[in-house]
């Protein structure tokens, strides 16, 4: 084709497809298959949608998170393991102007950093939490967590996560819906299209309840870590459908007016 | 004046942490250095409670004292505990309601007021600690008792129980009183 | 300057903050230090956009701190010895991320449990780390309510001024005893200098991030560069001290906080005995004086450091003076504190 001819070709097209505005220009380093680089595209999409990339603070801790500065244009706060429920409520005490969101794994948000978030939940803090939960430690090299499924083989599970020594999987969400302070608590998938659009409506509500001052939100995605679950990214796709699901049922699990 | 130390010592209950305020806040009105500590902790939950206030005209190094020059005992454990380190010339108020024995004060000047009986005849058991307050201010002459209830006022006041002033006032002036026949009780 | 009141050294720290423009306050309960959380409690919503959080626990306080600071506002916690060993993580993040912020200790006694009594033993995890990594507090020991009051305000400016936490180092009886204060005036928030490194939203400008993370060994090499760099200038511009009676002393003897106070008993002591106590007080515990302390050493023959512990301080007394000099140590624990007469003895040990 002719130079002329591409140029004609491209007068005629429409943009169909654009990076958001809320990430910045680059390439996430995310492993292939892995669902952090879906999950962050989405809130990035939620935040230009709802109009806050001035107003928003993330807040992301160390783990395959730690880079969450780099992909996002956006003020960023980068706490200890653990404890983003915890920054995430100062940051919003002392800016109740601002959206401010934590962004948290399974082993920040359901075991070093239980404390801080089951309270920040009961507070009802007024504040956005996205939690990955992977069934494993990502980062350092998929180590059990509490979320792991019985008979989940892990680095430190090589024989399994046996119940009798662990216990089962801990079910922060339905954990964290008993207590009469959060507003809006969800689990969410990203693996189809028609659940990407449901995770992120969930998310655009999620922000929209901090926006309005109705409290605690939180939206759980069931995430796939292909590299250390050893499976290609279609297989992991599939765990989570057959087996992850079965532990961790999609759907809002409350929602409070 | 050179510094003058006073241990007030009871049970929990007996008012013996704002009795010490009282003193402190006292001096400072009248213009002196002042220091107020306080017994804290798993002490002070129903057990015996005491706190040390320090009236100088100069700096006070160490609001901590070993030899106390005055001790305000509410109750019998409280001289027991702090009657023998009270400097040999002190001054000792000590709570006859409630103390019969008190040899452990030796040569020192100790007046029995019997400050539960005052209190019941005004009507009021909880100002236990005015009456010997004033007792002390006779005795020590240190802080006048006008002062005193001057100090007194400005506190409760602060805290919101101005309805108590009045009250308090008549328990300083009875313990002011008594003292003065207790002086003479001791001496003869 | 304003009125003066008699306080409680817990609640002149907690009013001298508010009226430095803290509006935001987070801590856990712990004894000797609670009237301050109790008067922050009180006082902090009456503030206009005053934030008092009760925080599930002090890491959770400490990681409150963290996100409050990171949006430029002044913020404070408290809390006495072993919560400050839990908050030890958030503060090491607070420096590695050169944050402003005041953290008051009311030391108790340890290790562990210890006991609720006044005691001098976080010294070195005050002034030599305490938490991981390579870092500095600006640490600040005062031996008054009234100073306690100056000193907390003070710490704000500081904390601002270099973008590191300030350590407020008191022990239980500075915080439980009473003392006439005159407070100082309160500060216009909105007169405080802006900080635009802080996370705000990046509206208008581009996205500030607050972290302490270099993924790269020369990159975090460098961060480690520029915070050494800091501190040499805190230590420059910043050390402060008081001196008593050390024209020409017969002795001098050096401690800090509490004990420092209960030595002016002790000097008039020896003042009646004929003998000139001279006394040292490093007010900034970090950066230590040891510039000036070696200056005045050289006019006694023995420098004697007093403690609430069993030997702190006395290890930076050392390291500042000659090793010709005679650097004998005194020290209580456990909550007995030194009596003026009980150091007297100590200092005719050396006279």
């Amino acid at each position: 084709m002719s130079e002329e001819a591409i140029a004609e070709n491209t007068a005629k097209m429409k943009k169909v497809f654009d990076s958001p505005e809320s990430l910045n220009d680059q390439h996430f380093s995310y492993c292939p298959g892995c669902h952090h680089g879906v999950i962050n595209r989405l809130i990035a999409e939620a935040i230009d949608e709802l109009g806050i990339q001035d107003t928003t603070v993330g807040t992301a801790p160390v783990g395959c998170s730690v880079f969450l500065y780099k992909w996002f244009d956006i003020d960023v706060i980068q706490p200890a393991h653990g404890r983003v429920s915890a920054v995430a409520t100062g940051a919003k005490r002392a800016r109740p102007d601002l959206t401010v969101f934590a962004y948290q794994g399974d082993g920040d948000f359901a075991s070093i950093g239980t404390n801080n978030s089951t309270h920040a939940a009961n507070r009802g803090e007024n504040i956005t939490t996205f939690f990955i939960n992977n069934t494993l430690y990502g980062m350092t090299g998929g180590e059990m967590a509490p979320t792991t499924l019985i008979g989940q083989k892990t680095t430190t599970s090589p024989h399994g996560r046996s119940a009798k020594d662990y216990g089962y999987p801990i079910k922060m969400s339905e954990m964290l819906a008993e207590l009469d302070g959060p507003t809006y608590i969800t689990r969410q998938a990203v693996y189809d299209p028609k659940r990407i659009d449901r995770a992120k409506a969930a998310i655009k509500k999620a922000f929209r309840i901090q926006m309005e001052d109705e409290g605690y939100s939180l939206v759980e995605f069931l995430s796939a870590c292909p590299i250390n679950w050893g499976m290609d990214p279609a297989e992991a796709n599939d765990r989570i459908k057959k087996e992850v699901e079965e532990v961790y049922p999609l759907g809002d699990i409350i929602e409070r007016g | 004046m050179e510094q003058y130390s006073t241990i007030v010592s009871g049970f929990g209950g007996q008012g013996v942490i704002l009795t010490g305020k009282i003193i402190a806040r006292t001096g400072m009105e009248e213009g002196l250095e002042v220091t107020w500590l306080p017994s804290y902790g798993p002490e002070m939950r129903g057990g015996t409670a005491n706190c040390t206030a320090i009236i100088s005209s100069e700096l006070i190094g160490s609001p901590v004292v070993n030899e106390p020059s005055s001790l305000i005992a509410l109750n019998k454990p409280s001289l027991d505990k702090f009657g023998p380190s009270v400097q040999k010339d002190g001054v000792i108020i000590l709570n006859s309601s409630l103390i019969d024995d008190f040899s452990v004060v030796g040569s020192r000047n100790a007046v029995p007021i019997p400050v539960n009986e005052i209190a019941k005849d005004l009507g009021n058991q909880k100002v236990i600690n005015m009456v010997a307050l004033g007792g002390w201010s006779n005795v020590t002459g240190k802080l006048s008792l006008s002062s005193l209830k001057n100090g007194m006022k400005l506190i409760l006041e602060e805290s919101g129980k101005e309805k108590f002033v009045g009250i308090n006032e008549k328990a300083l002036e009875k313990g002011y009183e008594a003292a003065k026949e207790g002086v003479k009780a001791s001496s003869v | 300057m304003g009125e003066k009141k008699l306080m409680r050294g817990n609640e002149a720290i907690a009013e001298a903050a508010i009226r430095a423009g803290c509006r935001n306050y987070f801590a856990y309960p712990i004894t000797p230090q609670a009237e301050l959380l109790q008067w922050m409690a009180e006082y902090m919503p009456k503030q206009e956009n005053g934030t008092f959080l009760q925080a599930e626990s002090e890491i959770g306080a400490i990681s409150m701190v963290y996100g409050a600071a990171s949006t430029g506002e002044r913020t404070m916690t408290s809390s006495s010895s072993p919560g400050i060993s839990l908050k030890q993580e958030g503060i090491s993040y607070l420096a590695g991320s050169e944050l402003p912020a005041v953290i008051v200790n009311i030391m108790r006694g340890g290790p562990g449990l210890g006991n609720i009594q006044p005691a001098q033993g976080d010294y070195f995890q005050a002034t030599k780390g305490g938490g991981h990594g390579d870092y500095r507090l600006i640490v600040l020991a005062p031996s008054t309510v009234p100073e306690a009051a100056e000193l907390t305000f003070e710490a704000f400016n500081l904390a601002d001024e270099y973008r590191n936490p300030v350590i407020l180092l008191a022990d239980g009886m500075i915080g439980q005893m009473m003392e006439p204060v005159e407070l100082p005036s309160p500060v216009d928030t909105s007169d405080l200098p802006t900080k635009p490194w802080a996370t705000t939203g990046k509206d208008g400008r581009d996205a500030n991030t607050i972290r302490s993370f270099a993924m790269g060994a020369e990159a975090l090499k460098s961060i480690n560069q520029g915070l050494q760099e800091k501190y040499d200038n805190i230590k420059e511009a910043e050390t402060r001290y008081e001196e008593v009676g050390v024209d020409n002393p017969d002795i001098l003897l050096v401690a800090f906080g509490t004990v420092a106070r209960i030595a002016r008993s002790t000097r008039r002591l020896a003042g009646e005995q004929g003998i000139n106590l001279g006394i040292f007080r490093p007010i900034t515990l970090w950066p230590f004086p040891g510039n000036r302390l070696a200056e005045l050493s050289k006019k006694v023959d023995t420098v004697l450091t007093v403690e609430m512990n069993f030997g702190q301080m006395v290890e930076d007394v050392r390291l500042s003076v000659d090793s010709d000099i005679n650097t004998p140590f005194y020290g209580e624990q456990g909550g007995v504190v030194p009596d003026p007469s009980r150091i007297l003895q100590e200092v005719k040990k050396y006279v």
